[in-house]
């Protein structure tokens, strides 16, 4: 039980693994731990269509990143629709990303100190990342650019 | 005793499930970095158009949109993969049909990514001068 501890995410299958096959994060037993590995999964459906969806959207069909400027985003904008999405996006696509890297320090930095401070620079670019973000969702205003 | 051939020499190659949990793994790293890069780069766009459109020009370069095309296949891998891990956490019976929703993962990876190079290779290799 002490290397799961130190390893939260051991590669399945692994040498003196001796558990059963798994293809992702064994799951915790319960309290905080539990709640990360199951938001991991109902974010991961979620953005399945959020992430999958803006990619396929914005970067493949409809003539790609090529047709993306401005007026684009202005018009895109100008829908609630769009920027629940994007807000929704967003949040859980930092959360999940947050939560993956903090898998990743647990794995490869074993030392307490730069384990917290590594992980403690995550969270706070997440935290300024999606500050910053929010705000611009929420207050972009179209109708301040009338020239573009 | 002499040691058995496998126990020195030979590269160690792993299970096709240790494979995909490296691309799971470097694929989600990828992402979330492009992700506080492009939360930024987005942000941008409430400086007006002037600045944003000086951002965005930095895809009229065929090397970023190369980099703009793995960041598709990392999203979707990651997807798709992510899709498989759920069904054999939630799923336990799934175990027994491991090999097929492995070889259906990297199949169905590799199939949604031929028509999207396709389409966006050709923005590539407009940019490069090869094609006009």
């Amino acid at each position: 039980m002490a290397a799961t501890a130190e390893r939260q995410s051991a590669p399945p299958g692994g040498p003196g693994n001796g558990a059963a096959y798994r293809a992702g994060r064994e799951r915790p037993a319960g309290g905080l731990e539990l709640w990360s590995w199951l938001f991991m999964r109902i974010s991961g459906i979620i953005l399945l269509f959020l992430a999958v969806g803006h990619v396929l959207i914005m970067h493949v069909f409809g003539g790609g990143v090529s047709r993306v400027d401005f007026k684009f985003v202005q018009l895109r904008w100008q829908s609630p629709f769009w920027r629940t999405w994007d807000w929704m996006m967003l949040s859980l696509a930092l959360l999940h990303g947050v939560n993956g890297l903090r898998s990743v320090t647990m794995d490869y930095v074993t030392k307490p100190g730069w384990r917290f401070a590594v992980n403690m620079v995550f969270y706070v670019v997440t935290f300024v990342l999606f500050v910053l973000g929010t705000v611009i969702v929420f207050t972009f205003n179209p109708a301040n650019f009338p020239q573009t | 005793m002499a040691k058995k051939k496998s126990d020195f020499g030979t590269l160690y190659k792993g299970h096709q499930g240790q494979w995909t949990w490296i691309a799971h793994r470097v694929t989600g790293v990828a992402i979330i970095l492009f992700l506080f890069a492009h939360v930024v780069d987005t942000a941008v766009v409430g400086w007006g158009p002037q600045a944003y459109n000086r951002v965005l020009s930095v895809y009229q370069n065929w090397g970023v949109r190369l980099l703009e095309l793995g960041l598709v296949a990392a999203v979707l891998f990651h997807a798709i993969n992510g899709v498989r891990i759920m069904i054999i956490d939630f799923w336990p019976g799934a175990t027994r049909y491991n090999r097929g929703l492995l070889y259906g993962t990297v199949g169905l990876f590799i199939a949604s990514m031929i028509p999207i190079t396709w389409i966006m290779g050709k923005d590539i290799l407009t940019l490069a001068g090869v094609l006009n």
